[in-house]
């Protein structure tokens, strides 16, 4: 019983590691490089909920602040390409991390000043709400988590494998020069592909914000997340995924039965093991990149 | 009207004039060859049309219409197909999905339509579908549709990648270098598909190669080109025949062989 709670929180949190993670991917796919800020935008894409939600800011209803904050979220990650990400475009994958640490820092200052320092608490319709099941407690947060994960993953999916943008940035992924010639405007794409990551974020920071409260600093998450995109293989979208839900799991069981911070440890051990097992990831989609 | 006009055209990296003071016209239905020594500025000129560089000077016009100041993903939807020298597919899908996303700029659905698979998407499908199985007929690849590109001969991806090219159904098809690295007979079979090109689809090409002997059996039209500079225009013979030309050829032989 005790085992069955602790995997049904830890497939919770995994959802949230996993949602991180796939805008890891995400933008990796699209430009080619690690987005550090993705911890910050979950954090912000929950604080803009918070603060078109809560009833001491601007009060609008939780079914309205959240895909309004989503849409806010889209237009920073498209803001943030346009701005920046595109003046770099050429240039060693290195400046793109030192550029995404910085607009990591400016999106925690910019949250501090805003909501200030000390953990705030998002109002949602199901937080405190509980389910028993056979001894086992299933909170409502824990099940929207899940479910919204998975119905989020399969929107994501049939984009990338159905629709004609989505084939267009699975081309551009696989080939910039390639997908120019046949017609697909990378650049443009790129722009979409970083709005789609800052609207992934703003989700796992909602569902990340239904189990507790949020400070400017829960970005560093973010830190988590990576180890399972790493896990996952950087290039696959299923592997990110899976790569969080396996973090989230084996968070709880470390932490239970094995001794002292191992629970702290485990998803860098889990990483470093993958790696030196299977240094391409799990899903190994990366390929020496041409030079 | 010519097809493809470009006028005075250049591209100058730095104090490096790989491209300068090139003109030159392909007329509709015609075989025009650009040849010339390594690092003529041959591929350079097809950087440009395909609007992968920008001019530094000139103008190019395609079907009457400027295309000098395009973005390079708005060249395909004029009906301009290309290859590349060095072969630029997308490594890890298939040669089928490789040749469908050369329908690209022929996709009308939008993302709910596809999403939703609406009847129209699958008449559109089943269009694109057509036309792919069509260019896998005529390049003889139906062994390899559904092969991995990163797992397939040179020789294969660089038909596979003349594949997608003709997939887009375009007015005028670039070709670099399509017999380099080809085995004689590989060579002789795209000579034969350059040909039908012309004579069944109705293409216009225009092509950068080294092989002369591919040149001479197809090209209606050479210039030549060496440093950047234009040597020489007129027919195979005639372009083979200029003094120029002979020295360019000679001296970058001599300054290999040294």
């Amino acid at each position: 019983m005790e085992l069955l709670q602790l995997l049904f929180g830890g497939v919770a949190n995994g959802c949230i590691y996993g949602l991180v993670a796939l805008g890891f991917v995400l933008i990796y796919k699209a430009s080619e490089g690690v987005n550090f800020a993705q911890g910050d935008m979950m954090m912000l894409g929950a604080f803009i909920a918070l603060g078109f939600g809560n009833a001491d800011q601007m009060g609008w209803p939780f079914f309205l602040a959240v895909p309004a904050a989503m849409a806010c979220m889209f237009g920073v990650g498209w803001g943030i390409e346009r701005v920046f990400v595109r003046r770099i475009f050429g240039q060693p994958q290195f400046a793109l991390v030192i550029l995404t640490i910085a607009l990591g820092f400016v999106l925690r200052f910019v949250a501090g000043s805003i909501w200030g320092y000390t953990p705030l608490v998002l109002e949602t319709p199901f937080s405190g709400v509980n389910f028993y099941f056979g001894g086992v407690v299933l909170g409502a947060a824990d099940l929207v988590t899940i479910l919204v994960t998975a119905v989020l993953t399969l929107l994501l999916w049939a984009f990338f494998a159905f629709t004609r943008v989505g084939l267009a940035a699975q081309a551009a992924s696989q080939n910039q020069m390639a997908a120019y010639i046949v017609g697909v405007p990378v650049m443009r794409l790129n722009g979409l592909i970083w709005g789609l990551s800052g609207v992934v974020a703003t989700v796992a920071g909602v569902l990340y914000a239904t189990k507790g409260a949020i400070d400017p600093n829960i970005g560093l998450l973010g830190i988590k997340a990576f180890a399972a995109a790493v896990i996952g293989g950087m290039g696959s979208l299923p592997g990110a995924l899976l790569g969080g839900l396996l973090i989230g799991i084996v968070e709880p069981l470390a932490g239970r039965y094995a001794p002292g911070e191992f629970a702290q440890m485990s998803p860098y051990i889990i990483m470093l093991v993958v790696l030196v097992t299977r240094p391409g990831g799990l899903f190994s989609q990366i390929q020496m990149k041409k030079v | 009207m010519s097809l493809l006009k470009a006028e005075d055209i250049a591209v100058h990296f730095g104090g490096v004039k790989a491209v300068d003071g090139v003109s030159f016209e392909v007329e509709a239905g015609e075989v025009f060859a650009i040849i010339g020594p390594n690092g003529a500025g041959k591929s350079t000129i097809f950087n440009l049309i395909s609007r992968i560089y920008p001019l530094t000077k000139g103008r190019i016009w395609f079907d009457g219409q400027e295309i000098t100041g395009l973005r390079a993903h708005q060249i395909a939807p004029l009906g301009i197909a290309r290859t590349f020298q060095n072969i630029e597919l997308f490594d890890h899908s298939t040669v089928l999905q490789n040749l469908l996303m050369g329908r690209h700029t022929h996709r009308r659905t939008n993302f709910l339509q596809d999403i939703l698979f609406l009847p129209k998407v699958r008449r559109e499908e089943h269009l694109h579908r057509h036309r792919v199985e069509e260019v896998i007929e005529f390049l003889e690849l139906e062994a390899y549709r559904n092969k991995m590109i990163a797992g397939l001969p040179y020789g294969v991806r660089k038909v596979v990648e003349i594949g997608r090219a003709l997939a887009l159904g375009p007015k005028l098809i670039l070709l670099d270098e399509p017999a380099s690295g080809l085995s004689v007979e590989e060579s002789q079979e795209v000579a034969f598909w350059i040909e039908d090109m012309r004579r069944e689809m109705g293409l216009t090409v225009l092509m950068v190669e080294h092989d002369m002997g591919l040149v001479t059996a197809v090209a209606d039209r050479v210039l030549a080109v060496a440093n950047g500079r234009p040597l020489a225009q007129g027919t195979p013979a005639e372009v083979q025949a200029d003094p120029e030309v002979q020295a360019a050829y000679l001296g970058t032989t001599a300054e290999a062989a040294a």
